[in-house]
């Protein structure tokens, strides 16, 4: 099958699928995998073209999607809003894109595990700054009832229109990935991740290269978090917590961190665990059971399901085997 | 004044139990260079084990040693079965030990519940410890510190003066040439990941008798052993000893003084190490 007659075939299925299915299929699990991938996108992309692990994705999210509900109509505000819809997405993405670049700077000092311990700190730490902060963040509670915008008279929280919503940001971001990592920002971005040290020589200033990667990445968090603030309706520290945190890993593990489709197989399967799980093990225990497949695909294919893919289809045609991205970093 | 010695004492308290927890998280990260990050989870096993000990034997001794014990060995198995396989590689232990954490985190929901646990005192720990200004300050916290001192003594005998200790140097500055010689590497592995499970295990008993045992801790627990050893430097005793310091401190006194931003305080020292040194204050490259 040519790929090309393979990506029709899907981009066809994603088009028609949610006008025949319910609304369960359409939205808690179409719509919310776009959304996890989208987040799960920016790490991947950091590491599959940037040698970076980055913990703090899912905290960057959360930055733009805090700052998207304080600016919106909410449970707490009257339904007043602070700023029209437009703007308060526009400071919502400029928000989570200015975290990630912050975020960038630090985590830059530090290179492999190293980074993902400081990345993991400095998520953990925004998740006990969210809970703590009653002033402005709402504390424990987060902000609810957050207004989905109308466009035309239509409302972004429908199924359909909300499914198209995400299923369009993620197609637009997956093609950025694409479009950037060909062009010469990309390409230095790769020649860092293979050799920082010959890249400097060249001339290229690394740790700026880098910085605009967790940019990058940032605002891809940013879009993933605005369109989270709506799937949920609202925020609180919970969604940035450690086990959000971890989830974002996961997906991008599952799917694996050697291609930013892997973002979106993995966040495929890791919703539809979540949502099936309760027929496997109960509805109390799926986390021990997403750990569990997590572990196992750690361990058996350091580069996920797209790795185990690559491999099995390498095998057949006796290619040698694909490149381990955890050994990369 | 009184409150800023009060909050610089338990800043001090809060520094020796993150000091211990982070002993040996960064005993483990010297030794083997694996990040621990079920270290949280290895805190809290060692709690809830020392809290049915307990509650069957009615000893509080008996609970430390049952805490430190019940997580070395759950820490052992660990390192023998899942993380030796694939030594070198760095991010794949990280994720492993990710993995473990959420379920160890779910089983011990599973097993405990939501409630929080405090455990019964020896009846000499109770009372409070006159001292001029603050007033009186509990005993057990300043038992706390000295368990601390005696912690960082004791791992600082270990490694400097025991054959033992001179294998882990050894260990820390070249694995293979090490082996080389005739020391069984992976075993030696297994006993420093072993040990430092055993004091995460005796911190989380100490730590949930001075405070309590509840999901979550865990998490709380990972983060400061991660912001201690990033500040203090990676593999450092003393310098575990000195982030700790540094992050208990802050985090008291910033909670006393500005309750709703208290945590960027620990932030903005990670950051300034992390800018001016960034492999930690007394860390070195790798």
């Amino acid at each position: 099958m040519s790929p090309w007659l393979g990506r029709a075939l899907l981009a066809s299925a994603l088009l028609v699928y949610p006008h025949l299915a319910t609304d369960f299929w359409v939205v808690s699990v179409g719509a919310y995998a776009m959304v996890l991938g989208i987040i799960a996108l920016s790490l991947t992309f950091l590491t599959a073209y940037g040698g970076m692990i980055s913990m703090a994705q899912m905290a960057t999210a959360g930055a733009a999607g805090y700052a998207l509900a304080i600016f919106s109509a909410h449970s707490a505000s009257a339904g007043m809003a602070l700023l029209p819809w437009p703007w308060a997405v526009g400071v919502a993405i400029a928000v989570g894109t200015l975290t990630g670049i912050l975020i960038g700077i630090v985590a830059v000092r530090s290179h492999g595990i190293y980074m993902l311990m400081s990345t993991l700190a400095v998520a953990m730490i925004m998740f006990y700054l969210a809970q703590q902060n009653t002033t402005i963040l709402h504390g424990f509670d987060g902000f609810s009832g957050v207004a989905v915008p109308r466009v035309g008279g239509v409302s972004l929280r429908e199924p359909l229109p909300f499914y198209f919503l995400c299923l369009t940001s993620a197609a637009l971001l997956y093609a950025l990935v694409i479009y950037l990592v060909r062009v010469p920002f990309g390409l230095v971005i790769q020649g860092i991740r293979d050799d920082p040290l010959r890249m400097a020589s060249l001339g290229y200033r690394v740790w700026l290269h880098q910085v605009m990667a967790f940019a990058v990445a940032g605002f891809i968090a940013a879009v993933g978090g605005v369109l989270s603030l709506w799937y949920h309706g609202g925020i609180s520290p919970g969604s940035i917590g450690i086990t959000a945190t971890v989830n974002v890993l996961i997906v991008a593990v599952i799917g694996g961190l050697g291609h930013p489709r892997g973002a979106f197989i993995g966040a495929l399967v890791f919703v539809l665990l979540q949502n099936f799980a309760v027929d496997l093990v109960g509805s109390d225990r799926y986390n021990t059971l997403i750990g569990f497949v997590f572990l196992v695909i750690v361990m058996a294919s350091p580069d996920g399901l797209t790795g185990l893919w690559r491999r099995l289809r390498g095998m057949r045609k006796g290619a040698p085997d694909a490149g381990v991205v955890t050994q990369k970093l | 004044m009184k409150l800023l010695l009060l909050a610089t004492l338990n800043g001090i308290t809060l520094a020796a139990l993150y000091f211990i927890v982070a002993s040996g998280f960064t005993l483990i990260f010297g030794m083997m260079r694996v990040v621990n990050l079920a270290h949280g989870s290895l805190y809290l096993i060692g709690a809830y084990i020392g809290h049915d000990v307990a509650a069957l034997s009615g000893s509080f001794p008996l609970a430390l040693a049952g805490g430190a014990i019940g997580a070395a060995l759950v820490g052992m198995a660990i390192h023998y079965f899942l993380l030796d396989r694939y030594q070198g590689d760095d991010l794949r232990q990280a994720l492993v030990t990710i993995g473990l954490s959420i379920i160890a985190a779910d089983l011990l929901l599973a097993r405990y519940g939501g409630l929080s646990y405090q455990f019964e005192l020896p009846e000499m720990f109770y009372g409070s410890m006159p001292l001029p200004i603050v007033g009186g300050y509990p005993i057990f916290r300043i038992v706390l510190i000295g368990l601390a001192i005696a912690v960082y003594l004791a791992l600082w005998l270990l490694v400097q003066r025991t054959r033992f200790g001179i294998m882990i140097r050894a260990g820390v500055d070249d694995r293979h040439m090490l082996g080389a010689i005739g020391v069984n590497v992976p075993l030696i592995s297994t006993l420093v990941f072993g040990l430092g499970a055993a004091l995460v295990g005796f911190a989380g008993v100490v730590g949930s008798s001075a405070l309590s045992i509840a999901p979550g801790e865990d998490a709380r627990y990972l983060l400061s052993s991660l912001v201690v050893v990033i500040v203090g430097g990676m593999g450092s005793l003393p310098g575990a000893a000195i982030g700790a310091l540094l992050v208990g401190l802050a985090e008291q006194i910033g909670l006393a003084y500005f309750p709703t931003y208290s945590i960027i305080l620990s932030f903005v020292i990670m950051v300034a190490v992390l800018a001016w040194r960034p492999y930690g204050l007394l860390g070195r490259p790798a």
